[in-house]
């Protein structure tokens, strides 16, 4: 598929005696939102891991919107316009939501190369993230420590952090997770906004934000795509019942 | 020839006196997680112990082993006290923490036993030297080191590999968490193990009081080269600590005995005198640095949770 | 207006005059001693700030910065044993070879983290004070006497030690202000970010090393200009100087003052020089009538508190002295 903005061919990454990815091939058109589920120990986190650039493959291809980025470091790929949100929340906890994110608008307005002027003075910097944190919902908790806010924010605002950097494609590894109900009908929300802007890469647990929200899906089983396809044939898939949704009823949590 | 052979004994005897050392840093550290900046102290007062004790014993076994005993009390009391706030935290805080104890151990030891250095003097049946090879007389008292030292290095590889301790040992290295969700006793076990570093390193201070002079500040100079016996070994392989020590202790070794006659060749007496003790001192910290930009996780890394 | 009156913010402002009229005080009382010491003091206020650059704003936790002081110091040493007098040549070589030497003991040690990084930087630090050991020609371990300072044009005369001392108080002033403005800039931020979550400025783009390297030599160079002052006010060099333990003393005056605080080194430098200085003096003076002999004790080995409050401080106190002075803000 020519146009498709993120192409993963015959990835392939072994840890040990662990297979942790075998030859995952899978692509992405743009303006698609893919889910990817699987079970525990299914190898979502290393699949992240090598497209975030974190970890390298022992095989296999990554192309992102024409690039090989296989062995672009890290930074790279989000110059590229691959942003990525954290499963388990990773963002700077004694700075501010809007220290937060204007580092994130930074990161994208050139060099950093200045050493003079008062950063947090710089409009340039902070109304975009003001207006990226009122995007996620999170108009008015600008000057809040991080470290003081709620878990559910702390979802919010890792959104924000890759949405900041003006990226082409979104890569969430399960931003539902640890959300009660309530917060999760706004995450699906505000994904269902995104979605019309951008393509995603979802990786979650929660079968109805997945079944709301995903153009296709795919599954992945002991790091190889058992089936892939759009959701009312993969929830009719007798393979992937047998795999997956139904060990998943009433299970949330977990990290693959 | 037999100089060659010489220097190596009293290489593999340094190294096997840093593999005590640096055994106790690394099983701290692959196991708490700790940087322990002190380690180097609990040598200081190894050495400072056995200096009291065999003057006050006037026997050297008698001394050596209160001196031990001291310093494992010292080492327990230290971690309940000090140590235990530490776990957990960012290694500079271990860093920053521990430089604070360097800093009061020494204070310490200059109030307890003054600011000049001590000699311990060595029993009669020690001072003698053995015929190792026809030709070459070798210390005695060096060879009971290089003895003393292979038994405990067999003694720790029986302990960590064959006994409950040591798989608790294994187990609090691989999987912290999960040693503690079976009910280890976690508190209790690092105590322990920090009391086994202590005593190794006060066991090799007190080996070594003898031979050096025991004085304040004797614990930075060889922690350093500690530090670098674990960092090219592997930080928490007590195999790597082992092997790194020999090598860094024939290394440092022959490199001051020999490089002088090896430069003098190349350039003239008064520059190779001058050059060589501070190249010989620089060359373990050239290859501790090639080490960390080449390979930093050294030769046997250790894989941990 | 009285927003500005913070118990913090008094005690700098009060400090900060305090040490600009240590020359008047001194000239009232010709007691030379107080500016010779308050000279030092300003001059390691200097090192210790430009080491927060890195250690407190950058979390890089170098235990070879004293190396500066001394390249510095060596730099001006040098250079006059070779009959090479003039200012205009040494400090500019001082802080050329500081510069370039961080660049290059920072390009490899910064490809590594955490407890690595700091053996690194103590593996450099050992080797170039070895190197310093064996410069016979430079004094070797003795160290090398510097007969004449630095030598600029008129007016500027550095043997004046009141116009010296305040030649050191300008530059400390200009470096911390530096660094304020530094550690707000983008740059800074940028700094600040590596060391909050360094992976996730990675994911954002951030190249970070490249950064963390610009920070280190310009912490490096300015701790390479403390040096040359320091070799003027001391007249001598050693490798002493750059032995690890004195970048443990930075470290120590950073930690106690208040990391990544714009005041903290300052803060740390005084209350650490200024204890050591009369601490013993004044145990003795109060506590001899009620202790006798033991007082003289307890003046002398007053150090052995300075460890475990250190621990102290590294435990619940991590702001320093200028957080303590910050959390009397809320009351």
């Amino acid at each position: 598929m020519t146009d498709a903005l993120l192409v993963i061919d015959g990835l392939t990454k072994r840890f040990g005696g662990v297979t942790a990815s075998d030859g995952i091939d899978l692509a992405v058109p743009a303006g698609e939102l893919h889910a990817i589920i699987g079970p525990n120990g299914a190898g979502k986190t290393t699949l992240i891991g090598e497209l975030t650039g974190e970890i390298t493959p022992d095989a296999g291809r990554i192309h992102f919107a024409g690039h090989d980025i296989t062995a672009l470091p890290v930074h790279a790929r989000s110059r590229l316009g691959l942003a990525r949100s954290f499963q388990i929340t990773s963002l700077f906890n004694d700075f501010t939501a809007l220290d937060n994110v204007a580092l994130a608008v930074q990161a994208h307005s050139g060099h950093s190369f200045q050493f003079w002027r008062d950063a947090r003075k710089d409009a340039a910097l902070r109304e975009p993230a003001r207006g990226t944190l009122a995007r996620v919902g999170l108009a008015g908790r600008e000057n809040v420590i991080v470290a003081s806010m709620s878990h559910g924010e702390h979802r919010q605002l890792e959104i924000a952090m890759a949405l900041a950097t003006r990226p082409r494609m979104l890569l969430l590894d399960e931003p539902m997770a640890g959300m009660g109900p309530e917060e999760s009908v706004r995450m699906i929300a505000l994904l269902r906004e995104l979605k019309r802007d951008l393509t995603i890469l979802l990786i979650e647990h929660d079968m109805d934000a997945v079944f709301a929200l995903a153009d296709r899906i795919s599954v992945l089983v002991y790091g190889r795509v058992i089936a892939s396809g759009e959701p009312a044939a993969i929830r009719a898939n007798a393979e992937v019942r047998k795999a997956y949704l139904g060990e998943q009823d009433g299970q949330r949590d977990g990290d693959a | 020839m037999l100089l060659v052979l010489e220097q190596c004994l009293n290489g593999l005897q340094f190294g096997l006196l840093l593999f005590l050392l640096a055994a106790g840093l690394t099983l701290i550290f692959g196991i708490m997680d700790l940087v322990n900046l002190a380690h180097g102290s609990l040598y200081m007062i190894g050495a400072y112990f056995a200096a009291t004790f065999v003057a006050w014993t006037g026997n050297f076994i008698a001394g050596a082993v209160l001196a031990l005993g001291a310093t494992l009390l010292v080492g327990m009391l230290l971690e309940v006290i000090a140590i235990r706030p530490l776990y957990g935290r960012d290694h500079l805080d271990h860093v920053l923490g521990t430089f604070g104890l360097v800093l009061f151990f020494n204070e310490l030891v200059r109030m307890v036993w003054g600011p000049a250095g001590l000699r311990v003097p060595l029993p009669d049946w020690l001072n003698t030297s053995v015929p190792v090879l026809p030709g070459l007389a070798y210390p005695t008292y060096r060879i009971a080191i290089i003895v003393t030292a292979l038994a405990v290095a067999v003694g720790l590889y029986v302990l960590v590999m064959r006994t409950r301790l040591g798989m608790l040992i294994r187990a609090g290295a691989s999987n912290r968490e999960m040693a503690g969700a079976l009910g280890v006793n976690i508190k209790l076990l690092y105590t322990l193990v920090f009391g086994l570093g202590a005593a190794l390193a006060g066991l090799a201070g007190l080996m070594q009081a003898p031979i050096l002079t025991v004085q304040i500040g004797m614990g930075e100079n060889i922690l350093i080269l500690a530090f670098v016996v674990i960092i090219i070994g592997g930080i928490g392989s007590i195999r790597g600590a082992f092997i790194a020590a020999i090598l860094v202790g024939l290394l440092d070794t022959i490199g001051r005995a020999f490089l002088p006659d090896l430069l003098r060749m190349m350039m003239t007496s008064r520059g190779a005198a001058t050059v060589a003790p501070a190249l010989s001192s620089m060359m373990i910290y050239l290859v501790m640095a090639i080490v960390l930009v080449v390979r930093p996780q050294g030769l046997f890394p250790v894989t941990t949770k | 207006m009285t927003a500005w009156l913070t118990p913090r913010n008094v005690v700098v402002a009060a400090l900060l005059v305090f040490l600009a009229l240590v020359p008047v005080y001194s000239a009232l009382t010709a007691n030379t001693f107080l500016m010779t010491l308050f000279t030092r003091i300003v001059i390691l206020a200097m090192a210790a700030t430009s080491l927060n650059l890195i250690l407190g704003y950058g979390g890089m936790v170098s235990f070879g910065h004293a190396v500066y002081l001394g390249i510095g110091g060596y730099a001006i040493g040098i250079l006059a044993h070779e009959g090479i007098g003039s200012g205009f040549i040494q400090w500019p070589v001082a802080i050329a070879a500081s510069a370039l030497f961080a660049l290059g003991v920072g390009a490899l040690s910064l490809r590594t983290r955490g407890l690595y990084f700091i053996m690194i930087t103590l593996a450099f630090a050992q080797l170039v004070y070895y190197f310093g050991v064996g410069l016979d020609r430079y004094g070797a371990d003795d160290g090398l006497n510097i007969y004449r300072r630095s030598q600029f044009v008129d007016p500027i005369n550095l043997s004046n030690r009141t116009q010296f001392y305040y030649w050191c108080f300008v530059l400390l002033v200009a470096s911390i202000y530096l660094t304020w403005r530094i550690v707000n800039s983008r740059f800074g931020l940028v700094i600040q970010g590596a060391r909050s979550n360094d992976r996730r400025m990675q994911a954002i783009g951030f190249p970070t090393y490249r950064y963390r390297l610009i920070c280190f030599v310009i912490a490096g160079t300015m701790c390479g200009l403390a040096g040359a002052l320091l070799a003027n006010h001391t007249e001598f060099v050693s490798p002493a100087m750059m032995h690890w333990t004195r970048s443990g003393d930075l470290i120590v005056m950073v930690v106690l003052g208040g990391m990544a605080s714009t005041f903290g080194p300052l803060i740390g430098a005084v209350t650490l020089l200024v204890l050591e200085e009369t601490l013993p003096i004044l145990i003795k003076l109060v506590a001899t009538p009620f202790a006798g002999a033991a007082a003289s004790r307890a003046a002398e080995y007053w150090q052995i508190v300075l460890g475990p409050l250190f621990l102290l401080v590294v435990l619940f106190a991590r702001g320093g002295i200028n957080g303590l002075l910050e959390s009397m803000r809320r009351d």
